[in-house]
């Protein structure tokens, strides 16, 4: 899992401290990523600057997408069960050898 | 003989401001009570009554209790603000941006390179392929033994 912001690493890492993420949080102080793929709220964070509208995207191990949530609405997160569900369908709906059910 | 300081009206008045300001203070942190500020919206529901009340008892037994400007600021105020927390409840947190070029089900992952919070550089495809074992729950990891994936989350900061 990966997340990222546009808070700078300084800030990422106290989060990581205060909540005992253990996985990586990357930076986009200039949201060059978050331009490149559309997901800027302008001006939506503190003091007018821009910040990323929530997002999750699952990829797999071929770097294709298989998921993408854009919530509607920023104070409903994305819940565990949901992505456990597209974890599962991608399990179906990916060509394996032989066995498509296991 | 003394009138009343019309208690009810002015702990309604509290109760509202508590009520409202608790949402993100405390409610909006657990999930329960963040989706449906139900808990937030009961306060409000019994803040706006007692207003009521005061106000009603201001006016309809003024020679028992004060309050009639004081409780007729009071409940414009009650209303204003309650009407404030249902807007930004229910309407401002929607207005997101629709984002119809974030990359979609089906694309190949546009590739970058991002420091992470120790300043240390990581590249996406250097992530994906390397099969990285990320921070799953077990009852996710249950389903994922062919294909290991990764969960890209991009989210506000400034929480």
């Amino acid at each position: 899992m990966i997340a990222i912001s546009v808070d700078t690493p300084s800030e990422s890492e106290g989060l990581r401290k205060t909540e005992g993420y253990t996985f990586p949080i990357l930076s986009d102080e200039k949201e060059e990523v978050i331009r490149r793929w559309d997901l800027v709220d302008p001006h939506a964070g503190p003091d007018g600057i821009d910040v990323a509208r929530p997002a999750e995207f699952l990829i797999d191990s071929s770097g294709k997408i298989r998921w993408v949530n854009l919530t509607d609405d920023y104070r409903v997160r994305t819940r565990p069960e949901q992505v456990v569900e597209a974890f599962d369908a991608m399990h179906l709906m990916h060509p394996l050898v032989g066995d498509e059910h296991r | 003989m003394k009138r009343s300081w019309n208690p009810l009206l002015w702990s309604g008045f509290v109760l509202l401001l508590l009520g409202v300001f608790s949402y993100p203070l405390f409610f909006a942190r657990f999930v329960l009570t963040r989706d449906f500020p139900w808990a937030n919206l009961l306060m409000i529901a019994l803040a706006l009554i007692l207003v009521a009340i005061g106000v009603v008892r201001a006016y309809g037994q003024a020679d028992r209790y004060r309050g009639k400007i004081s409780g007729s600021i009071l409940a414009v105020l009650a209303l204003v603000v309650t009407g404030l927390f249902c807007y930004g409840v229910f309407a401002l947190s929607k207005r997101l941006p629709v984002s119809h070029g974030a990359p979609q089900v089906g694309d190949l992952v546009p590739d970058f390179t991002l420091p992470d919070s120790k300043g240390t550089p990581v590249t996406l495809s250097v992530v994906i392929d390397s099969a990285f074992p990320s921070n799953r729950s077990s009852a996710e990891s249950g389903g994922s033994e062919q294909t290991v994936s990764t969960l890209l989350i991009f989210y506000r900061g400034y929480w």
